[in-house]
């Protein structure tokens, strides 16, 4: 046996896709979990319960509904915590009114959505990708917001930890979007040390309190966010505020917070934009897919190249903002593109409205319950 | 008076624009003055406390003093509040509610926040009506009284809001009227030190919405009846039950010490980490 070479050692475990969004959650320093549970997001609740209690300051705690959940996750977060909660559809639609709250007091947080088949208590233990539109549009009034997806085990402990870095460098809630596919397959994972691991944690302010605005604009559009309790005594409200925070209706004043809030998530759109591309150089017909579906079409391309079918994959991991200008290029480059995902068409509907009638559409759906196979994809691309 | 005046003038925020939001003869100015007293009296430094209100004419309160203070949704100010204690334990967080954000929609939320008995003080204004929405019926609104949404009177019986934090399992419960200022005072201090979950009922008039309503002429007939119908509890236990039907009781109703749940959350985790290998 020749001596094996000094390499560093990586965590390696066989865990399943919640489990793995734990680790990256307790990587990125995440330290306080509310949740209630809802299949098939428990196990996140589950791991959570059983590890953060050894933490110095770890705290979980089961609320009575999900609303007072991200009510719990938006009060510990005021105080300084990274905190996340997760849910499954019917908790995810009780969320939205939160979600609204922490967008406009721009509040950092976490949101796993594991997606189950819907409406209403639809099949609870059946994959879907059908709450796309909603974790965008969801909440009601005009707001950006940043929706992230993850299709393999590994990939949900790396999104997760990204999740927390935008929602701390952006101050805004991120909804991480998993299937109930991803959420319950099991695979081996390595996990980084927490030195390799890029972690970002919120900006603390550098004045001293009587010079603190808490919603000032600056370059970035993010203001420094202080703990309560550590001398910057400000005011957080749902209402629409001016810099100081407080509650304003000028138009002028509205209009500044509002677009301000925009600017945040849009000047910064390519760091925020992730995206794979697999054999896209010399696309001819690209598949735009995310999520568990991701996975089955990247066997479609492999299987179509087989037969001499220049086909490639874009692979989405941040959904919103929808990644534009990627999706602009492989449309322009192709004579056409296949959006297959489980639900009527949702991500389809963005990519017609980025195409604006360049290139053929195609659209590949499917609401039983079941995944789409990489077999039914490779037949969607044969045919044409 | 003067003294008064000056000590209000510590805790008001002098970035924040006036006139305050609240019509005249409103019991909720009153609340606040017992606050800041029951605060200052106790020489608690302003960095230590949080304020959390709900939505309406109470959750318009806190932004006028100069505390760190949480505008929250309708009816969720609790559970807010529960995420605040439990990151950090050390603070001292008020939640300010009104009787719907208490009882209608965030009903739910008490019950639970009293069960898991979490160290907040809560105060509940509890005016028997929606006051900031119109003069809608709120579930404290009591029997046959007249609101917009109730124009042949009510036919649901109301919630004692006191009685069903104590059934929940708070630590320490107390009502009085906006009448009794010092009374008002004494009870909001000793919730403040108090462990564990306090509540403590404020019967505060609401004579733009419900007064008009109800036969109560001028903003000081309304002060008149809470003056005339606070019953300390001692007295109104001893009462026949046809003259319990339209007094307040007022007073202490339930004072425990068991310890918070933050308390015992912080000595489990302890146990894990001191403990455990």
């Amino acid at each position: 046996m020749p001596p094996k070479a000094k390499k560093k050692r990586q965590n390696e475990v066989f865990a399943l896709g919640n489990e793995a969004v734990v680790e990256g959650a307790l990587l990125a320093g995440c330290d306080f979990y509310a949740g209630y549970p809802i299949t098939p997001s428990t196990e996140i609740a589950e791991e959570m319960a059983r590890r953060l209690p050894f933490l110095e300051n770890g705290v979980f705690i089961q609320m009575e509904d999900e609303i007072a959940s991200l009510g719990t996750v938006i009060g510990a977060s005021l105080a300084g915590r990274k905190a996340m909660t997760a849910t499954s559809g019917p908790g995810f639609s009780l969320m939205q009114e939160h979600i609204g709250y922490a967008c406009i007091t721009e509040v950092p947080l976490v949101l796993v959505n594991v997606m189950r088949a819907g409406p209403s208590t639809g099949m609870p233990t059946s994959p879907a990708q059908g709450d796309v539109q909603q974790a965008r549009w969801g909440t009601h009034g005009d707001h950006p917001i940043i929706v992230l997806s993850a299709g393999d085990v590994q990939e949900c402990l790396e999104m997760t930890v990204t999740a927390f870095n935008f929602a701390e460098k952006y101050r805004t809630p991120v909804i991480l979007l998993l299937d109930e596919i991803t959420a319950h397959t099991r695979e081996k994972i390595s996990i980084p040390d927490p030195e390799d691991a890029f972690i970002y944690s919120r900006l603390l302010p550098s004045m001293p309190p009587e010079w603190y605005m808490p919603f000032e604009d600056n370059m970035r559009g993010v203001s420094a966010m202080p703990p309560v309790g550590t001398g910057y005594r400000y005011h957080v409200t749902g209402l629409t505020h001016d810099d100081h925070g407080y509650p304003t209706s000028k138009p002028k004043e509205v209009e500044h917070f509002v677009y301000r809030l925009f600017r945040k998530i849009d000047q910064f759109f390519y760091d925020i934009q992730l995206v794979d591309e697999v054999q896209c150089e010399d696309a001819d017909c690209c598949i735009i897919a995310y999520g568990c579906v991701a996975r089955s079409a990247e066997l479609a391309v492999q299987l179509a190249r087989e037969q001499g079918e220049k086909v490639g994959l874009l692979k989405l991991r941040t959904l919103f903002p929808f990644p534009r200008p990627i999706v602009e290029k492989m449309i322009r480059q192709c004579s056409s593109v296949l959006v297959p995902e489980m639900n009527m068409g949702q991500i389809s509907r963005e990519v017609k409205r980025v195409n604006n009638g360049q290139t053929k559409v195609l659209t590949l759906n499917r609401i039983d319950g079941q995944i789409i196979t990489p077999g039914e994809i490779l037949k969607k691309i044969l045919k044409g | 008076m003067a003294k008064v005046t000056q000590l209000i003038h510590n805790y008001l925020r002098h970035t924040k624009k006036f006139p305050h939001v609240f019509c005249p003869g409103c019991g909720h100015g009153i609340v606040l003055g017992s606050l800041i007293r029951s605060v200052h009296s106790m020489n608690i430094p302003k960095d230590d406390i949080v304020v959390v209100a709900g939505i309406g004419c109470s959750g318009r309160i806190p932004v006028y003093v100069d505390f760190n203070t949480v505008h929250t949704t309708h009816g969720r100010a609790l559970t807010f509040a529960t995420g605040i204690k439990l990151a950090n334990p050390r603070l001292k967080v008020i939640v300010i509610m009104g009787d719907g954000d208490a009882l209608s929609i965030g009903g739910n939320h008490l019950i639970h926040a009293a069960r898991r008995n979490i160290g907040l003080t809560t105060l509940v204004l509890n005016n028997h009506i929606y006051g900031m929405t119109g003069g809608q019926s709120s579930s404290t609104t009591p029997f046959g009284c007249y609101s917009t949404t109730t124009p042949f009177g009510q036919m649901e019986k109301e919630f004692d809001i006191a009685e069903v934090t104590r059934a929940c399992g708070a630590n320490f419960v107390a009502r009085a009227t906006v009448m009794q200022a010092n009374l008002m005072d004494r009870l909001i201090s000793t919730a403040l030190e108090h462990p564990g979950f306090n509540l403590v009922e404020l019967i505060t008039p609401c004579h733009t919405q419900f007064g008009r309503k109800n036969k109560y002429k001028t903003t000081v007939d309304m002060y008149k009846w809470l003056k005339k119908n606070a019953t300390p509890i001692e007295k109104y236990r001893e009462l026949p039950p046809e003259k319990q039907k339209d007094r307040i009781s007022t007073g202490i109703f339930v004072q425990k010490d068991c310890a918070g749940l933050e308390q015992r959350y912080i000595e489990a985790r302890q146990k894990l980490t001191g403990g455990g290998k």
